[in-house]
């Protein structure tokens, strides 16, 4: 167990592309931390960086404090779990999972013991003497699952482990990840791309963009209060919708029809008559009998997902996307449209960053 | 997995079929059955009468201690052969994988040899080792080796293993360096992380992992030893001095073409044949076992 700490750490390749752009993050000792951002952002590059598979161009990455620049993947004390699960295909389960152990010289009844708890853990008891090929999708997972446990590594690293599975067993291995993450306590740090896992996982999230962090929090925080437009659009789905608007007054946003929202001037910090960014969650938004005066959604298609319908249309000249209970008949074409004024967010239009205060 | 292709009737597949096997009937099945039919008669000194003898070449073959002693330089020639070529192509393969700067050319540059025709691959070493003007003889006179495979029987032999092994490590390491692409990056990274330092990683993971590359290799390089390294042989010794590198194949040439005692070429090329297809079959039965698809 040991956290793992980055300082301004950076990634450049021989070409001179900047993967990551010195980036700071603490991990703390026993959290599950996940990497949350769009393929090419540098999750993957930062997380190989951690496991010493990709050289540090700057910076300095501790693990248990311990600086690890110049170390050897195999002295970091870590294990990791990758998205084509990379089991040795011409070893059985059982090697697979004790050729970590052999390789530090662990005592046979040590290996053998470990092997056997861990595969009772992830239930793959049966499969102990059996090769990868013969394996399905899913038991090749808990496979290389079983291969980090058994070593019992200061901190374990999944490179999106569950894209390579179907959608109801990505679920299940979901929930299985974080029930053993609740059981042995150890520093996880997981990379993905589905939001859906970060969500579920994690109790850091950690989203990147474009080599840098946009914003670290628990998951609610990261949905409730984005920090970037970036954040925003990534985190929820459908995404949050964004209009442009203009501060009439501390706590007024008025759209381009005049129509406007209120905010929480306590939470946003905007002077007024300047031209914002307005960002409103789909599930956030309520709907009612068209008015004068209010902000109007005319909607032409809608979809329907079983719980929800998701309403697409115009509001003020902007795209919106509303959702609502599908237990309602649908409604007429024109809506009014309110919002609490807490659900109201108010991003920066230049810098995508939110207003909100400090 | 199975994969089978579905033909409606007959006559598609078998006609498919018939190119491949009609050039194994020219070219194989019809030569040896010549070669067996042959081999059981007798020409008298001036080839004027042929004579069916049965199994006597055979039995003239088995009582000559200069075939006994050929067997014998063929196997240290081809064991030789085969082990350095295959582990120096596997050598040069695992350190071109590697090879980040000018790795096309250095590839390139390795293909080369299998390109040079045996004989000219011979010559070039002739060449190079002769002993009163080859440049490498010299330098191995001058440290005091008395280099002369004219007259040394172990020297010839030094020279056509030389010779035969770099035109086959090409291809060795053409089909290795194949074999070591087709190796998922990640297992050696995950191994990396598992412990396992670089040696321990080529023995436990890349070398396993190879194995059927190298089963394949196994089974053309014996092959190309019996036969292929003929040109090799003929250029550079002839097979002297003193028959020392006189190996089963290029017996069948001096006994037959230069000696014409075509009977006694043409049993000895049925042996050689049953040899080899014997060797290849125990590759298969017992070498493959231990081999990881």
């Amino acid at each position: 167990m040991a956290s793992v700490v980055l300082e301004a750490v950076r990634k450049v390749y021989a070409g001179g592309v900047e993967a990551v752009k010195g980036l700071s993050l603490t991990i703390p000792d026993g959290s599950f931390t996940v990497l949350l951002g769009p393929s090419g952002c540098g999750k993957s590059t930062l997380l190989r960086m951690i496991a010493g598979l990709e050289e540090i161009s700057g910076g300095a990455i501790t693990i248990g404090g311990k600086k690890v620049n110049d170390v050897e993947p195999s002295e970091r004390d870590i294990a990791m779990v990758f998205q084509n699960y990379a089991l040795y295909p011409h070893m059985s389960v059982y090697d697979n999972m004790a050729y970590g152990l052999r390789n530090r010289g662990t005592a046979k009844e040590e290996i053998e013991r470990r092997v056997a708890e861990a595969a009772r853990m992830l239930a793959i008891e049966p499969y102990l003497q059996r090769k990868p090929r013969a394996l399905s999708g899913g038991q090749r997972q808990r496979v290389a699952m079983g291969r980090a446990i058994v070593r019992e590594p200061a901190a374990f690293l999944f490179d999106e482990p569950l894209s390579n599975l179907d959608a109801k067993l990505r679920v299940q291995m979901r929930l299985e990840i974080r029930k053993l993450h609740n059981r042995l306590k150890a520093t996880s740090i997981f990379v993905t791309h589905d939001q859906v896992e970060a969500m579920t996982l994690a109790d850091q999230v950690v989203v990147m963009n474009s080599g840098k962090i946009e914003q670290t929090g628990t998951p609610l925080e990261i949905y409730r209060r984005p920090a970037s437009k970036f954040v925003a659009t990534f985190i929820g789905s459908p995404a949050m919708n964004l209009f442009p608007g203009t501060i009439a007054a501390p706590g007024k946003v008025t759209l381009a029809d005049g129509t406007g929202f209120a905010y929480d001037a306590n939470v946003f910090d905007a002077k007024p008559g300047a031209k914002v960014e307005i960002g409103l969650r789909p599930e956030d938004a309520k709907a009612s009998v068209a008015a004068p005066g209010r902000p109007k959604l005319v909607w032409e298609v809608t979809e329907e997902l079983g719980a929800t319908r998701l309403l697409h249309g115009m509001l003020a000249g902007s795209p919106f996307v509303l959702a609502m209970q599908a237990d309602i008949d649908t409604p007429a074409r024109e809506l009014a449209l309110e919002a609490t004024p807490e659900t109201v967010h108010i991003f920066d239009p230049e810098s995508g960053r939110s207003l909100r205060r400090a | 997995m199975e994969r089978r292709a579905l033909f409606g009737g007959k006559l598609l597949p078998y006609t498919l079929l018939l190119p491949q096997f009609a050039i194994v009937v020219v070219f194989f099945y019809f030569p040896a059955g010549q070669a067996v039919w042959q081999s059981m008669l007798m020409e008298d000194a001036f080839g004027i009468s042929t004579e069916f003898v049965g199994f006597e070449n055979y039995q003239i073959l088995a009582a000559d201690p200069d075939y006994y002693k050929t067997m014998l330089t063929t196997a240290v020639f081809s064991i030789l052969v085969a082990f350095l070529s295959l582990s120096c192509g596997l050598l040069l393969a695992v350190m071109a994988d590697k090879q980040i700067k000018g790795a096309t050319i250095y590839k390139t540059m390795l293909i080369w040899p299998y390109a040079v025709a045996p004989a000219v691959a011979g010559v070039l070493w002739l060449f190079m080792f002769q002993p009163s003007l080859g440049m490498l003889a010299k330098m191995l006179r001058s440290w005091g080796v008395d280099w002369n495979p004219l007259l040394n029987g172990n020297h010839a032999m030094i020279l056509v293993v030389l010779a035969a092994t770099w035109k086959q490590i090409s291809y060795n390491f053409l089909f290795f360096l194949a074999g070591l692409a087709a190796i998922p990056k990640s297992v050696i990274e995950a191994a990396a992380i598992d412990g396992a330092r670089p040696m321990r990683r080529f023995w436990t993971i890349i070398f396993p992992l190879l194995s059927p590359t190298a089963f394949f290799l196994l089974v053309i390089n014996i092959v190309y030893v019996f036969f292929d390294t003929f040109g090799i042989i003929d250029s550079v010794t002839g097979g002297g001095p003193a028959g020392n590198t006189t190996t089963m194949v290029y017996k069948v040439y001096q006994d037959g073409k230069a000696g014409s005692n075509l009977g006694g070429s043409a049993a000895q090329s049925v042996v050689l044949m049953i040899i080899v297809i014997a060797l290849t079959a125990i590759q298969f039965k017992f070498v493959e076992r231990k081999v990881q698809y």
